[in-house]
């Protein structure tokens, strides 16, 4: 799931929403090498189309030629780096801490509240907490939860947005992906 | 996700097809056939599948019937006179054959399959046409719908095994979706950078009913293929070219599928610029022309491989830096600055970072180049360049292509030389992979595109000869040769049933040295000599096996015979197998040991008068 090297990268991927096309872009990447370091998949506004959203890594070339590469799928309708574009970026993590005693409970109930993270479940040795945030701040909330012992973890991997209005001027990789006069070869 | 919701809205204009289907529609129409689709008449999904195809201008396909495709069959039946099928004697052969007809003919080859095995036969062509950028649609049979997914008799799981060595496949699950299917589907295979495309039909999609409705528009709205180039980059290109001292146009099969040949002869011309097509650009420029360096590459001339080593500017026009063409990357044309003309964005900036990329259609940026010359350039006359032409003169002429005689023994490249001569460099001529198909690509001397039909990307033993059944299907009135090796023409050698059975012209070409030649080759350069299971110890007698096929049989052995029997098998008629008995040992050079510098090649072999073996005894 690591060793991408390179940096990490958020590509934003519109596909039509169809039978088969996520396990084309997916596929994308294994056969030619490239790591997916976190996936997330949902129909947009528009069911007719999804939004993935995944992270990967590589350098400038790689990077290139995965863009090209999804960018070239028959039914991907734009594939943005949005390293490249101003967004903002959110994660959601849900997990289960052993509270053995009322002091680790109120521990837990302190730690959440100054991350606004949500209590969801609790139980007599255990607390489910919701938080949601950059990869930072759940990566702090995670270290500082971890000496009490987490039992249980589930991390959705970054959603990322760009800014409003950051989109239509962003340079680079997204805008030089478009094919400058667009018709049928003949 | 959700099943087939039709996008309505996104990006601007769908793509509408700028140009009819490449043949006239069908003579009969349709409403009048047995099989009609008349306006209110529901029709079967078999009856919709033939319809399209007629419609997509469709003669001719390759295939093998079986359980699950029976309905198409029946209906192919009825259709007869106006669809010819090609029964293969195995679905690798039903591809290649295909493959061989689009290529020879830039039409979309197709291709009729069972389910299961049938399908899974195909993977190999199909992964040779995605390489070699090659229009195929294949259709399979497939399980009906409520037993996909049941292991159910000869199921396989046709979409999800060809989803990486096809440009697009489909599963049709609804009989209202197929005749949508099939005009996406060869819009597909042959726009953009051509390639296969897979239709997997559900027994029962074939025996439901509904009324057809051929669509006259694609509306694939997040599939672009790719025009004119940008034509701020195309003057930047043309200003490199004009002012360039030592340029070469690096060639590929780009050329030869965007039928750009005329375009590109006209720019080498009007800027004196030297061309060294790859092997799958050869015919895409006159190999005899004066601006010709021959091919580039592993087994290419030294003219040419000095050639892009020393040049200031290499123009890449269809091609795509292959292994095989650059040798070592970091020493490929390492002075140049490049200028990249491909259809593909994803080819550009890939192995090469590029200076100048231009994604486009190959004829249409040459096109705007020449309009670019026209109307902003006007020069005087071809740039002279003649330091450079002299330094190119002088490395062709020190080192051609050439090879030692041995007495006695025909040389396989001699076969090579007379086969172009009694052809007069005209056939079509198809390789299948090894020592053999480089003797072709350096000896034949190809004029014209299309001629030359080879597995240039995947390397596919087996691929030359129902290659060449495909392309003598196409053109009953021309010399197709297939040029192959006694290794592989047994991966595909069932095709000679097919062959007879159809009366094709296809003459074959055996260089038999009684080994796997190529692999051969590397074991004694790179191996010291270990040559480990190379040695075809138990070759068919190919004479009385063509003969036991109803073909004809012919053999030379002794160079005295190279010539009449070549003379015969070529004007004899129908399947003629001609086994030429040649030096066993001899190997293809120059060459660049893979993962070395051009500049690295090796000119010819050392010398070593001890090594030919005597002529066998075949008897």
């Amino acid at each position: 799931m690591s060793g991408s090297g390179g940096g990490r990268h958020i590509l934003s991927i519109l596909v039509e929403n169809r039978f088969g096309e996520l396990c084309r872009v997916v596929g994308l990447f294994s056969g030619r090498g490239y790591n997916i370091d976190s996936l997330c998949v949902a129909p947009t506004a528009d069911p007719a189309f999804s939004r993935i959203i995944l992270t990967t890594g590589g350098s400038d070339a790689i990077m290139e030629q995965i863009l090209k590469q999804v960018g070239k799928l028959v039914r991907v309708l734009e594939v943005v780096d949005l390293n490249e574009v101003q967004h903002v970026e959110r994660e959601m993590v849900l997990l289960i801490v052993s509270t053995r005693t009322p002091a680790e409970r109120q521990e837990v109930l302190n730690l959440a509240g100054v991350f606004r993270a949500k209590v969801i479940d609790i139980s007599t040795d255990a607390i489910t907490v919701e938080t949601t945030g950059s990869q930072e701040k759940v990566d702090a909330l995670l270290g500082l939860l971890s000496p009490l012992g987490i039992r249980d973890l589930v991390r959705t991997g970054p959603v990322a947005i760009p800014r409003i209005g950051a989109a239509r001027e962003a340079p680079g990789a997204a805008a030089s992906l478009v094919v400058p006069e667009a018709e049928s070869a003949v | 996700m959700a099943p087939m919701n039709e996008p309505n809205r996104m990006k601007a204009a769908p793509i509408a097809e700028a140009a009819p289907a490449p043949r006239p529609a069908p003579a009969v129409p349709a409403s009048t056939t047995p099989a009609a689709p008349a306006a209110e008449v529901e029709t079967r999904g078999a009856a919709i599948l033939i319809e399209s195809l007629l419609r997509e201008g469709v003669s001719t396909i390759f295939g093998y019937p079986g359980g699950a495709i029976l309905h198409v069959y029946d209906e192919l039946a009825r259709a007869r006179d106006r669809i010819t099928h090609v029964l293969v004697r195995h679905e690798q052969g039903a591809v290649h054959a295909a493959e061989g007809y689009a290529r020879s003919t830039g039409q979309v080859g197709v291709v009729l399959v069972t389910s299961g095995p049938g399908a899974t036969n195909c993977v190999t062509g199909l992964t040779n046409a995605l390489m070699d950028s090659t229009p195929i649609v294949c259709i399979t049979g497939q399980v009906p719908t409520h037993l996909i997914g049941n292991d159910a008799f000869q199921e396989a799981d046709v979409v999800g095994i060809t989803r990486p060595c096809t440009k697009y496949n489909y599963l049709v699950k609804d009989v209202r979706d197929l005749a949508r299917v099939v005009k996406e589907a060869f819009f597909l295979a042959r726009t953009g950078r051509p390639g296969p495309v897979v239709i997997d039909l559900p027994k029962d999609v074939t025996a439901a009913k509904t009324r057809f409705v051929y669509p006259e528009t694609v509306s694939l709205p997040s599939y672009r293929a790719a025009g004119r180039g940008d034509p701020r980059l195309v003057r930047r290109a043309v200003g490199m070219m004009v002012a360039a001292e030592r340029p070469v146009l690096y060639v590929g099969g780009g050329i030869v599928n965007a039928g750009a040949a005329a375009e590109l002869l006209e720019l080498s011309e009007r800027l004196n610029l030297p061309v060294t097509p790859t092997l799958m650009g050869l015919g895409g420029f006159p190999s005899a022309h004066p601006l010709c360096l021959g091919m580039l590459g592993m087994h290419g001339t030294y003219a040419a491989n000095m050639g892009v080593t020393h040049a200031d500017l290499l123009i890449a026009l269809g091609s795509r830096f292959d292994d095989r063409v650059t040798g070592r990357l970091k020493d490929f044309a390492p002075d140049a600055q490049v200028i990249h003309v491909d259809v593909d964005p994803s080819s550009i900036n890939k192995n090469r970072a590029v200076e100048v990329g231009i994604v486009g259609d190959a004829r249409l940026v040459l096109r705007q180049m020449l309009d670019c010359l026209d109307r902003e350039v006007r020069l005087e006359g071809p740039p002279p360049r003649v330091t450079w032409w002299g330094t190119l003169r002088a490395w062709a002429a020190q080192h051609p292509y050439r090879y030692r005689r041995r007495r006695g023994v025909i040389m396989p490249q001699a076969v090579i030389e007379e086969l172009h001569r009694l052809t007069r460099g005209e056939a079509i001529v198809t390789a299948d992979v090894g020592q053999h198909q480089m003797w072709v690509a350096q000896y034949y001397g190809f004029k014209r595109p299309r001629q030359w039909l080879n597995s240039g990307g995947l390397g596919t033993m087996g691929y030359g000869f129902p290659a060449a059944i495909g392309a003598a299907k196409a053109h009953p009135d021309r010399t197709v040769v297939c040029v192959t090796g006694d290794g592989s023409f047994q991966m595909c050698i069932q095709e000679m049933a097919t062959a007879v059975q159809e009366k094709v012209n296809v003459k074959v070409v055996v260089i038999n040295n009684n080994y796997l030649g190529m692999v051969r080759q590397w074991q004694e350069l790179f191996y010291s000599r270990t040559y480990s299971e190379v040695g075809l110890e138990w070759l068919p007698d190919f004479v009385r096996l063509a003969e036991a096929y109803h073909a004809t049989g012919l053999r030379a052995s002794k160079p005295e015979e190279l010539r009449p029997v070549l003379e015969k098998g070529l004007s004899a008629p129908g399947l003629v197998v001609m086994d030429m008995i040649v030096s066993q040992e001899e190997s293809v050079y120059p060459m660049v040991p893979a993962g070395a510098s051009l500049r690295e090649m090796v000119l010819d072999p050392p010398d070593d008068p001890s090594e030919e073996p005597e002529p066998r005894d075949l008897a």
